[in-house]
């Protein structure tokens, strides 16, 4: 993806037992392809072959159709792009761009309010003296519950009886059809995770030399001043990895909004539920389409997001000892001419 | 939060606003306590109701009752069924995952090799992958070799998403190793696949039992794909078979059995976490950021 990226930092990060190894290079090359082979043939027959095969599948469709004679054809017939236009513009239309607005906005408004609440865990337990056990062990919690689990009990917690109304003194109906539902969807999903965020986020913290918070007090910054021109910066490559994940994550939503809401409601509907809901249905070719289309959508925003933001998946892939983090944190900041 | 970044731990801050600060330190400790615990929490107690208590909505169950938990226990529920179903899935998955992710990870975080780059370009894409787009081709090519309704229709698709992650977790873990340790071996005689049987495998134990944590959970939690690929009650998993259940008392959402089946699903889990936690925090930022 970013292959040429990386090419560019490699070598004063690389580590020096290079030229000892460079007479066995040769065999290395071997012994990878032999390591490696098992992992991506596996990966070949449960991805790749999937990913042809949705792809040729979405071309076709089933069911009733006239040949070219004027005979009626049962089973598999070849449609051409009708699967995708149909997607478009035809009559799966309107419920292809709602549910691509649902997915979208879920994306958005999840990523965004696991991304703040999850940096302001990581920086209270950052700053927890005492209990920081009790905390990281509270924080996993969420983590463990199982998403179908967590959305049968966001579920009952939303019940238009249930304890939300309750403390809320109101009477919504979270589950019907509508707005409420669409948060309800995110609430859940920003409880799941964003202690997930909090997680990746205080180890990326704990880089910062505390010189460098050290330097900016006694140069006379305040507390603000040090969080947005010293924390923020330093912390942003552990948060944007953390908010890339999500990102790739929330757009193929589907235990959330089928469990907790309902798979045939339309305000939570994700692209993946439609195109479960049409595979149920045996409508193989739809379903196709609509899988491969949000395929398509998950790497479109993963490429824009590492191309836009700089997120450097690769390099981070790369041996990296703490030590040598913590170095290149501080180069980052010394070479930094305005804030980012 | 702001007045939370002055006071680094460890380091004098004037004694006024270290007052306000602790308190503030330990409000925001309480508040994501109560964040992370209240639903959980929730979900215990309504576990704990009577079915005719369920829309009591006081903090404790008055009175205590298990009859939520005989409830999905019941014989003809067959939650027994689902909860061994999803520890076979889950299991299976995760030891083939070990066995193959192993060797790759070790591969990628020692090995130096052309295209190293694009491989872990590649293997971090399919983690990306959407799981429906495994599910809408694999159920037609299952249904058509008679695979629905089997282990294996659900394991295989289940390796999409954990070898990635495995390989991913176990490379960074690799990568912790220092690499003199293996060179020692092999100047001593080792071959690289010995050195790396009787070096690092060992030495790496903890990392790959925390990627099997990992692995097991994430497939454990699994529910797009078993939902997919089986239609009969008892092939089920345990996320499937919750998700399914009737109303066993007359209601129509059946709650209270549905959260007592909740608690007895993730309680191992919770278990199972808080006791390697530290482990599974090291796991789980060394793959997000290195």
């Amino acid at each position: 993806m970013t292959t040429t990226a990386p090419a560019v930092a490699l070598p004063p990060t690389k580590p020096a037992p290079k030229s000892s190894t460079r007479r066995a290079d040769h065999g290395e090359g071997r012994l990878a392809a032999v390591l490696l082979s098992p992992t991506f043939l596996v990966l070949a027959l449960v991805i790749g072959y999937p990913l042809v095969s949705a792809l040729r599948e979405s071309l076709y469709r089933r069911g009733e159709g006239l040949d070219a004679n004027g005979f009626v054809v049962s089973g598999e017939h070849f449609v051409g792009l009708r699967n995708y236009t149909d997607a478009f513009t035809g009559a799966g239309g309107s419920r292809f761009w709602n549910a691509f607005g649902n997915t979208t906005f879920f994306t958005v408004t999840s990523v965004v309010l696991e991304a703040a609440v999850g940096l302001a865990m990581a920086l209270v337990m950052h700053h927890a003296l005492r209990g920081r056990a009790l905390l990281r062990a509270g924080i996993l919690v969420p983590w463990a519950v199982p998403t179908a689990v967590s959305g049968l009990l966001w579920r009952w917690i939303f019940d238009a009886n249930g304890i939300a109304n309750k403390l809320l003194g109101q009477q919504i109906l979270w589950a019907a059809d509508g707005w409420p539902a669409k948060w309800a969807v995110v609430i859940a999903d920003t409880w799941k995770t964003a202690p997930f965020i909090g997680l990746l986020t205080l180890a990326g913290l704990q880089l910062i030399p505390a010189e460098l918070h050290e330097a900016a007090r006694v140069d006379g910054a305040n507390a603000w001043v040090q969080f947005r021109k010293i924390t923020l910066p330093l912390v942003k490559p552990a948060l944007l990895v953390a908010v890339l994940f999500r990102l790739l994550d929330v757009l193929r939503m589907f235990d959330l909004p089928y469990l907790l809401v309902g798979n045939q409601k339309h305000s939570v509907q994700t692209l993946s539920v439609l195109a479960f809901n049409e595979a149920n249905n045996l409508h193989y070719g739809p379903a196709a389409a609509y899988a491969t289309l949000l395929f398509l959508y998950v790497v479109i925003v993963a490429y824009a997001f590492v191309k836009i933001l700089g997120t450097d998946l690769i390099a981070e892939a790369r041996a990296k000892t703490p030590a040598r983090r913590r170095r290149s944190a501080t180069r980052s900041l010394a070479g930094r001419g305005t804030p980012a | 939060m702001t007045t939370l970044t002055t006071g680094r731990p460890g380091r004098r801050a004037s004694a006024t606003r270290s007052g306000v600060a602790v308190v503030l330190r330990y409000f925001g400790m309480a508040v994501i306590i109560v964040y992370c615990l209240a639903p959980f929490y929730w979900m215990t107690v309504s576990a704990f109701r009577r079915p005719s208590d369920q829309f009591q909505l006081s903090a404790l169950p008055r009175p205590w009752s298990t009859a939520n938990f005989s409830a999905v226990f019941k014989p003809d529920v067959g939650f027994e069924r689902a909860l061994l179903n999803s520890l076979i899935v889950a299991g299976i998955t995760t030891v083939i995952t070990l066995v193959i992710g192993t060797v790759a990870a070790y591969a990628l975080a020692r090995l130096e090799f052309r295209f190293k780059n694009l491989v872990a370009a590649v293997i971090i894409a399919t983690s990306m992958f959407p799981p429906i787009s495994i599910v809408v081709p694999l159920l037609k090519l299952f249904t058509d070799i008679k695979w629905i309704n089997t282990y294996q229709a659900m394991i295989v698709p289940s390796l999409s998403f954990a070898l990635p992650l495995a390989v991913w977790y176990l490379a960074s873990f690799f990568r912790q190793l220092p690499a003199e340790l293996e060179q020692a071996a092999m100047i001593d005689g080792c071959t690289r696949g010995q050195a790396f049987r009787k070096v690092i495998l060992p030495l790496a134990a903890p990392g790959v039992f925390t990627t099997a944590i990992i692995t097991f959970i994430a497939a454990w939690n699994d529910f797009i794909i078993a939902l997919s690929m089986v239609n009969k009650k008892d092939m089920q998993t345990a996320t499937v078979a919750i998700s399914r259940f009737t109303g066993a008392y007359g209601f129509d959402q059946p709650y209270g059995t549905q959260m007592a089946a909740g608690v007895v699903v993730t309680v191992p889990l919770v278990i199972a976490v808080l006791t390697f936690q530290r482990r599974i925090v090291a796991g789980l930022t060394a793959g997000g950021l290195k």
